[in-house]
Protein backbone atom coordinates (compact mmCIF):
# COMPACT_ATOMS: atom_id res chain seq x y z
CA UNK A 1 0.00 0.00 0.00
CA UNK A 2 2.75 2.45 0.92
CA UNK A 3 4.48 1.38 -2.28
CA UNK A 4 1.49 2.50 -4.29
CA UNK A 5 1.24 5.84 -2.52
CA UNK A 6 4.95 6.43 -3.17
CA UNK A 7 4.58 5.32 -6.77
CA UNK A 8 1.76 7.75 -7.46
CA UNK A 9 3.63 10.54 -5.68
CA UNK A 10 6.72 9.93 -7.86
CA UNK A 11 4.57 9.61 -10.97
CA UNK A 12 2.76 12.89 -10.39
CA UNK A 13 5.99 14.74 -9.60
CA UNK A 14 7.70 13.35 -12.71
CA UNK A 15 4.68 14.37 -14.78
CA UNK A 16 4.57 17.87 -13.30
CA UNK A 17 8.33 18.38 -13.58
CA UNK A 18 8.50 17.20 -17.17
CA UNK A 19 5.52 19.34 -18.21
CA UNK A 20 6.95 22.45 -16.58
CA UNK A 21 10.37 21.67 -18.12
CA UNK A 22 9.03 21.72 -21.68
CA UNK A 23 6.39 24.45 -21.20
CA UNK A 24 8.08 27.09 -19.06
CA UNK A 25 9.25 30.29 -20.81
CA UNK A 26 12.24 30.63 -18.49
CA UNK A 27 15.18 28.33 -19.10
CA UNK A 28 16.23 28.38 -15.44
CA UNK A 29 12.79 27.24 -14.31
CA UNK A 30 12.91 24.58 -17.00
CA UNK A 31 16.22 23.28 -15.71
CA UNK A 32 15.00 23.20 -12.10
CA UNK A 33 11.78 21.39 -13.11
CA UNK A 34 13.94 18.90 -14.98
CA UNK A 35 15.90 18.41 -11.75
CA UNK A 36 12.64 17.58 -9.93
CA UNK A 37 11.72 15.05 -12.60
CA UNK A 38 15.16 13.40 -12.43
CA UNK A 39 15.20 13.10 -8.65
CA UNK A 40 11.76 11.51 -8.61
CA UNK A 41 12.86 9.12 -11.33
CA UNK A 42 15.53 7.99 -8.86
CA UNK A 43 12.65 7.29 -6.45
CA UNK A 44 11.02 5.08 -9.07
CA UNK A 45 14.29 3.15 -9.37
CA UNK A 46 14.38 2.59 -5.62
CA UNK A 47 10.83 1.21 -5.77
CA UNK A 48 12.15 -1.22 -8.41
CA UNK A 49 14.99 -2.40 -6.09
CA UNK A 50 17.66 -0.75 -8.25
CA UNK A 51 19.52 1.25 -5.63
CA UNK A 52 22.74 1.58 -7.59
CA UNK A 53 20.98 2.99 -10.64
CA UNK A 54 19.12 5.40 -8.36
CA UNK A 55 22.39 6.68 -6.91
CA UNK A 56 23.93 7.00 -10.37
CA UNK A 57 20.81 8.82 -11.55
CA UNK A 58 21.14 11.40 -8.79
CA UNK A 59 24.91 11.81 -9.16
CA UNK A 60 25.14 11.88 -12.95
CA UNK A 61 21.80 13.29 -14.09
CA UNK A 62 20.78 15.55 -11.24
CA UNK A 63 24.35 16.41 -10.34
CA UNK A 64 26.59 16.53 -13.39
CA UNK A 65 24.30 17.04 -16.38
CA UNK A 66 22.01 19.60 -14.74
CA UNK A 67 24.98 21.56 -13.40
CA UNK A 68 26.44 21.56 -16.91
CA UNK A 69 23.21 23.04 -18.28
CA UNK A 70 23.07 25.63 -15.52
CA UNK A 71 26.71 26.58 -16.16
CA UNK A 72 25.95 27.22 -19.82
CA UNK A 73 22.93 29.31 -18.83
CA UNK A 74 25.05 31.26 -16.36
CA UNK A 75 27.90 31.89 -18.81
CA UNK A 76 25.83 32.88 -21.81
CA UNK A 77 22.63 34.26 -20.29
CA UNK A 78 20.54 33.91 -23.46
CA UNK A 79 17.79 36.48 -23.62
CA UNK A 80 14.15 35.53 -23.26
CA UNK A 81 12.38 35.14 -26.58
CA UNK A 82 9.02 36.80 -27.13
CA UNK A 83 7.48 33.83 -28.91
CA UNK A 84 8.87 30.74 -27.35
CA UNK A 85 6.63 28.11 -28.91
CA UNK A 86 7.31 26.93 -32.40
CA UNK A 87 4.57 27.71 -34.90
CA UNK A 88 3.92 24.00 -35.42
CA UNK A 89 2.91 23.55 -31.78
CA UNK A 90 -0.79 22.59 -32.34
CA UNK A 91 0.33 19.73 -34.55
CA UNK A 92 2.91 18.69 -31.96
CA UNK A 93 0.41 18.69 -29.10
CA UNK A 94 -2.20 16.72 -31.07
CA UNK A 95 0.48 14.23 -32.11
CA UNK A 96 1.66 13.85 -28.53
CA UNK A 97 -1.82 13.31 -27.12
CA UNK A 98 -2.74 10.74 -29.75
CA UNK A 99 0.59 8.94 -29.33
CA UNK A 100 0.17 8.71 -25.55
CA UNK A 101 -3.38 7.38 -25.99
CA UNK A 102 -2.21 4.79 -28.49
CA UNK A 103 0.73 3.62 -26.37
CA UNK A 104 -1.35 3.43 -23.17
CA UNK A 105 -3.89 1.33 -25.07
CA UNK A 106 -1.09 -0.88 -26.36
CA UNK A 107 0.50 -1.57 -22.97
CA UNK A 108 -2.83 -2.51 -21.40
CA UNK A 109 -3.35 -5.43 -23.72
CA UNK A 110 -2.85 -8.89 -22.21
CA UNK A 111 0.72 -10.09 -22.35
CA UNK A 112 2.62 -13.28 -21.69
CA UNK A 113 5.25 -13.60 -19.00
CA UNK A 114 8.59 -14.33 -20.59
CA UNK A 115 11.45 -16.38 -19.27
CA UNK A 116 12.54 -15.41 -15.76
CA UNK A 117 16.20 -14.71 -15.05
CA UNK A 118 18.19 -15.85 -12.06
CA UNK A 119 18.33 -12.50 -10.26
CA UNK A 120 15.47 -13.14 -7.82
CA UNK A 121 14.60 -11.29 -4.63
CA UNK A 122 16.54 -13.79 -2.49
CA UNK A 123 19.70 -13.54 -4.63
CA UNK A 124 19.36 -9.80 -4.58
CA UNK A 125 19.19 -9.63 -0.81
CA UNK A 126 22.02 -12.18 -0.52
CA UNK A 127 24.52 -10.52 -2.87
CA UNK A 128 23.28 -6.96 -3.13
CA UNK A 129 22.31 -4.89 -6.11
CA UNK A 130 25.66 -3.14 -6.62
CA UNK A 131 27.67 -6.36 -6.49
CA UNK A 132 25.36 -8.03 -9.00
CA UNK A 133 25.66 -5.10 -11.41
CA UNK A 134 29.44 -5.04 -10.98
CA UNK A 135 29.77 -8.74 -11.67
CA UNK A 136 27.62 -8.50 -14.79
CA UNK A 137 29.37 -5.34 -15.97
CA UNK A 138 32.90 -6.68 -15.63
CA UNK A 139 32.29 -10.20 -16.93
CA UNK A 140 29.53 -10.40 -19.55
CA UNK A 141 29.50 -6.76 -20.58
CA UNK A 142 33.20 -5.92 -20.44
CA UNK A 143 33.38 -5.05 -24.13
CA UNK A 144 30.43 -2.59 -24.08
CA UNK A 145 31.94 -1.15 -20.91
CA UNK A 146 35.23 -0.43 -22.70
CA UNK A 147 33.32 1.04 -25.65
CA UNK A 148 31.43 3.35 -23.32
CA UNK A 149 34.69 4.57 -21.83
CA UNK A 150 35.86 5.33 -25.38
CA UNK A 151 32.60 7.21 -26.03
CA UNK A 152 33.19 9.34 -22.95
CA UNK A 153 36.77 10.07 -24.04
CA UNK A 154 35.63 11.11 -27.53
CA UNK A 155 32.83 13.26 -26.07
CA UNK A 156 35.29 14.98 -23.74
CA UNK A 157 37.79 15.67 -26.53
CA UNK A 158 35.03 16.79 -28.88
CA UNK A 159 33.54 19.17 -26.32
CA UNK A 160 36.95 20.69 -25.56
CA UNK A 161 37.84 21.13 -29.23
CA UNK A 162 34.41 22.50 -30.21
CA UNK A 163 34.05 24.93 -27.33
CA UNK A 164 37.69 25.96 -27.21
CA UNK A 165 38.12 26.66 -30.91
CA UNK A 166 38.75 30.29 -31.78
CA UNK A 167 39.72 31.34 -28.27
CA UNK A 168 43.35 32.28 -27.84
CA UNK A 169 45.02 31.62 -24.51
CA UNK A 170 45.98 34.72 -22.54
CA UNK A 171 49.62 35.77 -22.94
CA UNK A 172 51.24 36.32 -19.60
CA UNK B 1 2.66 -5.04 -5.68
CA UNK B 2 2.59 -2.54 -8.50
CA UNK B 3 2.00 -4.12 -11.93
CA UNK B 4 4.62 -3.74 -14.62
CA UNK B 5 2.28 -1.82 -16.89
CA UNK B 6 2.20 1.08 -14.40
CA UNK B 7 5.92 1.58 -14.76
CA UNK B 8 5.66 1.27 -18.54
CA UNK B 9 2.90 3.90 -18.38
CA UNK B 10 5.26 6.30 -16.56
CA UNK B 11 7.83 5.65 -19.26
CA UNK B 12 5.27 6.22 -22.04
CA UNK B 13 4.09 9.51 -20.57
CA UNK B 14 7.64 10.76 -20.00
CA UNK B 15 8.73 9.78 -23.51
CA UNK B 16 5.77 11.48 -25.17
CA UNK B 17 6.31 14.64 -23.10
CA UNK B 18 9.90 14.69 -24.33
CA UNK B 19 8.86 14.12 -27.93
CA UNK B 20 6.26 16.88 -27.71
CA UNK B 21 8.88 19.17 -26.21
CA UNK B 22 11.15 18.61 -29.20
CA UNK B 23 8.27 19.39 -31.54
CA UNK B 24 6.78 22.46 -29.90
CA UNK B 25 9.75 24.47 -28.62
CA UNK B 26 12.09 26.75 -30.54
CA UNK B 27 14.79 26.95 -27.91
CA UNK B 28 17.83 24.78 -28.55
CA UNK B 29 18.45 24.20 -24.82
CA UNK B 30 14.87 23.13 -24.13
CA UNK B 31 15.12 20.66 -27.00
CA UNK B 32 18.19 19.16 -25.30
CA UNK B 33 16.23 18.95 -22.02
CA UNK B 34 13.47 17.10 -23.87
CA UNK B 35 16.00 14.62 -25.29
CA UNK B 36 17.22 13.96 -21.74
CA UNK B 37 13.61 13.28 -20.73
CA UNK B 38 13.26 10.73 -23.53
CA UNK B 39 16.48 8.95 -22.52
CA UNK B 40 15.20 8.88 -18.96
CA UNK B 41 11.97 7.24 -20.13
CA UNK B 42 13.95 4.50 -21.83
CA UNK B 43 15.90 4.03 -18.60
CA UNK B 44 12.72 3.58 -16.54
CA UNK B 45 11.57 0.95 -19.02
CA UNK B 46 14.85 -0.98 -18.82
CA UNK B 47 14.96 -0.96 -15.01
CA UNK B 48 11.28 -1.95 -14.72
CA UNK B 49 11.69 -4.89 -17.08
CA UNK B 50 14.89 -5.89 -15.30
CA UNK B 51 12.98 -6.03 -12.03
CA UNK B 52 10.02 -7.98 -13.37
CA UNK B 53 12.05 -10.40 -15.48
CA UNK B 54 14.46 -10.87 -12.54
CA UNK B 55 17.51 -10.19 -14.65
CA UNK B 56 20.29 -7.71 -13.96
CA UNK B 57 20.95 -7.02 -17.66
CA UNK B 58 18.41 -4.21 -17.84
CA UNK B 59 20.15 -2.32 -15.07
CA UNK B 60 23.53 -2.68 -16.81
CA UNK B 61 22.02 -1.35 -20.06
CA UNK B 62 20.52 1.59 -18.20
CA UNK B 63 24.02 2.44 -16.93
CA UNK B 64 25.21 2.56 -20.55
CA UNK B 65 22.27 4.83 -21.41
CA UNK B 66 23.27 7.21 -18.63
CA UNK B 67 26.79 7.26 -20.10
CA UNK B 68 25.44 8.10 -23.54
CA UNK B 69 23.24 10.82 -22.05
CA UNK B 70 26.22 12.45 -20.36
CA UNK B 71 28.25 12.38 -23.58
CA UNK B 72 25.31 13.76 -25.54
CA UNK B 73 24.82 16.61 -23.06
CA UNK B 74 28.49 17.58 -23.25
CA UNK B 75 28.59 17.57 -27.06
CA UNK B 76 25.21 19.33 -27.38
CA UNK B 77 26.24 22.09 -25.01
CA UNK B 78 29.56 22.53 -26.84
CA UNK B 79 27.63 22.94 -30.11
CA UNK B 80 25.34 25.46 -28.42
CA UNK B 81 28.34 27.45 -27.19
CA UNK B 82 29.87 27.54 -30.68
CA UNK B 83 26.54 28.60 -32.20
CA UNK B 84 25.99 31.22 -29.55
CA UNK B 85 29.37 32.80 -30.28
CA UNK B 86 28.55 32.97 -33.97
CA UNK B 87 24.90 33.99 -34.01
CA UNK B 88 23.93 34.94 -30.44
CA UNK B 89 20.66 33.04 -30.66
CA UNK B 90 19.18 29.85 -29.28
CA UNK B 91 16.33 29.77 -31.76
CA UNK B 92 16.54 26.67 -33.92
CA UNK B 93 14.76 28.40 -36.81
CA UNK B 94 17.59 30.90 -37.17
CA UNK B 95 20.28 28.23 -37.23
CA UNK B 96 20.23 27.48 -40.94
CA UNK B 97 23.87 27.76 -41.96
CA UNK B 98 23.74 24.50 -43.92
CA UNK B 99 20.58 25.43 -45.81
CA UNK B 100 20.75 26.82 -49.32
Amino acid sequence: MSDQILFFYFFSMILAGALVAIASPSMIYSALALLIAFIHTAGIYILLNAEFIAAVQIIVYAGAILVLYLFVLMLFNPKQEKVYWHKQYPVGIILGLSLVALLLFAINRPHVQGQQGDFTESTQSATGNTQAIGQALFSDYIFPFEISSLILLVAMLGAIILAGRGTKPEKS
Amino acid sequence: MIPLSYYVAVSVVLFVIGLTGVLIRKNFLIILYAIELMLNAANINFVAFAHYAQDVTGQVVSLFIITIAAAEAAIGLAIIIVLFRKKATTNVDEINLLKW
